[in-house]
């Protein structure tokens, strides 16, 4: 499995990341020296073990389905970058 | 005004008590040191104002009687915890700006209890790094540095945390730790640092990297000082589905109890080929002062400790690429729009806003979760992580505690070994296990290295068993007599 600069190209798009053509080579060398690193975990014999997701061992709580909060507007919308009535502005989606 | 400087939190929190001392007096030593020491660049925001409105607070609930368990404490936040109304950026350009409306769990309890914010600390940009060098802000410098040498490293994730509680311009603070990043800049700086169980303190507020393995802890100068913070830090919180409600052991007559008759684990796997010779003899001297206190040590096993890293290196990435998703120009933070799509702007701004090693891990995780990898990446390595896990379990079977070094080698110079991100990880290889096994581990400054730098001991104890942890680390700390004394900090000559 090795990343070559096409699979760069995608795994950035993926991540929403912009990366330059001309970057792409290097990043596709570093990926691969960690991913060669990370490929030792194949000698390892997992056959039967459970993955383990979480160490806590309990399940997820479950709340009451009613409203605690609320009525952060002001709040929610405080750090956009753009904002209007209320509402985060993005550029235009729909023509 | 130097000596308040050297009270301990617990000895502070006496001379409080006893109207020796009060509250602004002790803050604003703090504030002058930050000042004094800002070379060092362990704070990235000093919220001067603050500070001194809640130690006047503190100082009339002394007077009042009302005082809380850290009441007058001067507490340094790491910038990964929001806080209210105060700047929080994780230490990353895509989180200029950003001032939260809402106060960490953490950072809530601390203040409930009577501590004072001095600021916000230096870290690596979203708590990716072990040496503080992917900050926006530049790394923090280590107090130990000798002023005609080069700046060494204060460690990371949680650099800023370590240099300041070491040069004495924060009494405590707050760290968090998800592969080492509260124990191995402790360990280079000479403080106590201490990662708890998972699940002990809530996650909630706090910048996510990895949540499954991220979890808060405190820093400061002496294990009952550690513990201290600890007490308040801890508890159950409904706002963080991971948070745990077992209840803290009684701490106190843990740390009273000395360790006569406790079986301390020594794992073969931790001697590793080309350690630092004085690693392996701080390690073998640790296993002498537990023998002579009347422990027992026992050789134990943990066989899939060489996977770990690499186990550690596909799990944090996978869920920081999930959990850095948030960040795309529309809520908070940064955004670079050049006219184009949506795509385009979150494209354009994620790129402009994370950092090299940001972008390394994000684009990691990704293709470890991408379509025909997720099983031979991220399932493989939660299979390795389930192994890694029953070693431990294994091992407490048959021991308290067990004890590793803290770190493969003492602080190095800055901006040396960030060419290799592998060599980078390296210093994670004895931090790392307790985290993916959930356990808590404490790093207790021991002993010096051959050039005068301070060396950690690592303590481990099973999951909730945090008592034993701080039964040993007494003891480590007694014996080993260890004085924090680096050169750049507050009060001496060449800061």
């Amino acid at each position: 499995m090795s990343v070559d600069n096409n699979t760069v190209k995608k795994i950035a798009r993926l991540a929403r990341i912009h990366v330059d053509e001309d970057r792409r080579d290097a990043l596709a060398g570093e990926l691969n020296a960690i991913l060669s690193w990370i490929e030792e975990l194949e000698t390892v014999d997992t056959d039967n073990v459970e993955p383990l997701a979480s160490v806590t061992g309990h399940s997820l709580p479950i709340r009451d389905d009613v409203v605690s909060d609320g009525n952060k507007q002001e709040q929610v919308i405080a750090n956009a970058p753009e904002t209007t009535s209320g509402f985060f502005v993005v550029p235009k989606v729909v023509e | 005004m130097s000596d308040l400087l050297q009270l301990s939190a617990v000895d502070a929190r006496a001379a409080l008590d006893a109207k020796e001392i009060t509250a602004t007096e002790l803050t604003q030593s703090y504030l002058d040191a930050a000042v004094q020491t800002e070379a060092l660049n362990n704070y990235v925001q000093l919220t001067h104002d603050k500070a001194l409105e809640m130690a006047a607070a503190s100082d009339a609930r002394l007077r009042a009687g009302t005082a809380g368990p850290l009441e007058g404490i001067p507490v340094g936040v790491k910038d990964l915890f929001c806080t209210e109304g105060v700047e929080t950026t994780a230490c990353s350009a895509i989180l200029k700006g950003f001032v939260p409306p809402y106060e960490s769990t953490v950072t809530s309890k601390l203040w409930a209890d009577g501590a004072v914010m001095l600021g916000k600390l230096n870290c690596d940009e979203f708590a990716m790094g072990s040496a503080n060098e992917t900050s926006v802000f530049g790394p923090a410098v280590n107090p130990w540095s000798q002023s005609d040498g080069p700046d060494l490293a204060a460690g990371g994730s949680s650099g800023g945390s370590a240099s300041a509680v070491a040069a004495q311009s924060a009494l405590l603070a707050t760290g968090t730790d998800t592969g080492g990043s509260i124990r191995q800049p402790a360990a280079f700086c000479g403080v106590v640092g201490m990662k708890p169980t998972y699940g002990r303190c809530s996650r909630w507020g706090i910048v996510a990297f990895a949540s499954s393995l991220d979890q808060a802890g405190p820093f400061a100068r002496t294990v009952a000082d550690s513990a201290l913070m600890f007490s308040s830090m801890a508890g159950f919180d409904a706002k963080d589905s991971t948070s745990t409600n077992s209840p803290l052991p009684d701490l106190a007559s843990a740390m009273a109890a000395g360790v006569k008759g406790m079986k301390i684990g020594i794992p073969v796997e931790y001697q590793r080929d080309g350690m630092d010779p004085a690693i392996t003899k701080l390690w073998e001297q640790g296993q002498a002062w537990l023998t002579d206190a009347g422990a027992e040590m026992v050789p134990i096993s943990l066989p899939h400790t060489a996977y770990a890293l690499p186990c550690y290196y596909i799990i944090a990435p996978a869920e920081a690429s999930s959990n850095l998703a948030r960040y795309d120009g529309v809520r908070y933070g940064q955004r670079i729009e050049e006219g184009g799509t949506l795509d385009d702007m979150y494209e354009a701004s994620r790129a402009a806003g994370f950092g090299e090693e940001v972008q390394r891990r994000i684009m990691i995780g990704t293709y470890a979760l991408s379509a025909g990898y997720y099983d031979a990446y991220y399932l493989k390595a939660q299979k390795v992580r389930r192994l890694i896990r029953n070693d431990f379990d294994a091992a407490f079977a048959g021991v308290d505690a067990i004890l590793t070094p803290a770190t493969p080698s003492a602080a190095f110079p800055l901006g040396v070994k960030q060419d290799d991100p592998i060599t980078m990880f390296l210093n994670d290889v004895f931090t790392v296990p307790a985290n993916l096994a959930g356990i808590p581990g404490m790093s207790v400054p021991a002993g010096l290295s051959s050039d005068g730098l301070p060396l950690g001991l690592q303590v481990l104890a099973g999951a909730f068993y945090e008592d034993k942890m701080y039964q040993v680390a007494k003891v480590i700390e007694t014996q080993s007599g260890f004085s924090g004394a680096p050169q750049r900090a507050a009060g001496r000559a060449h800061s």
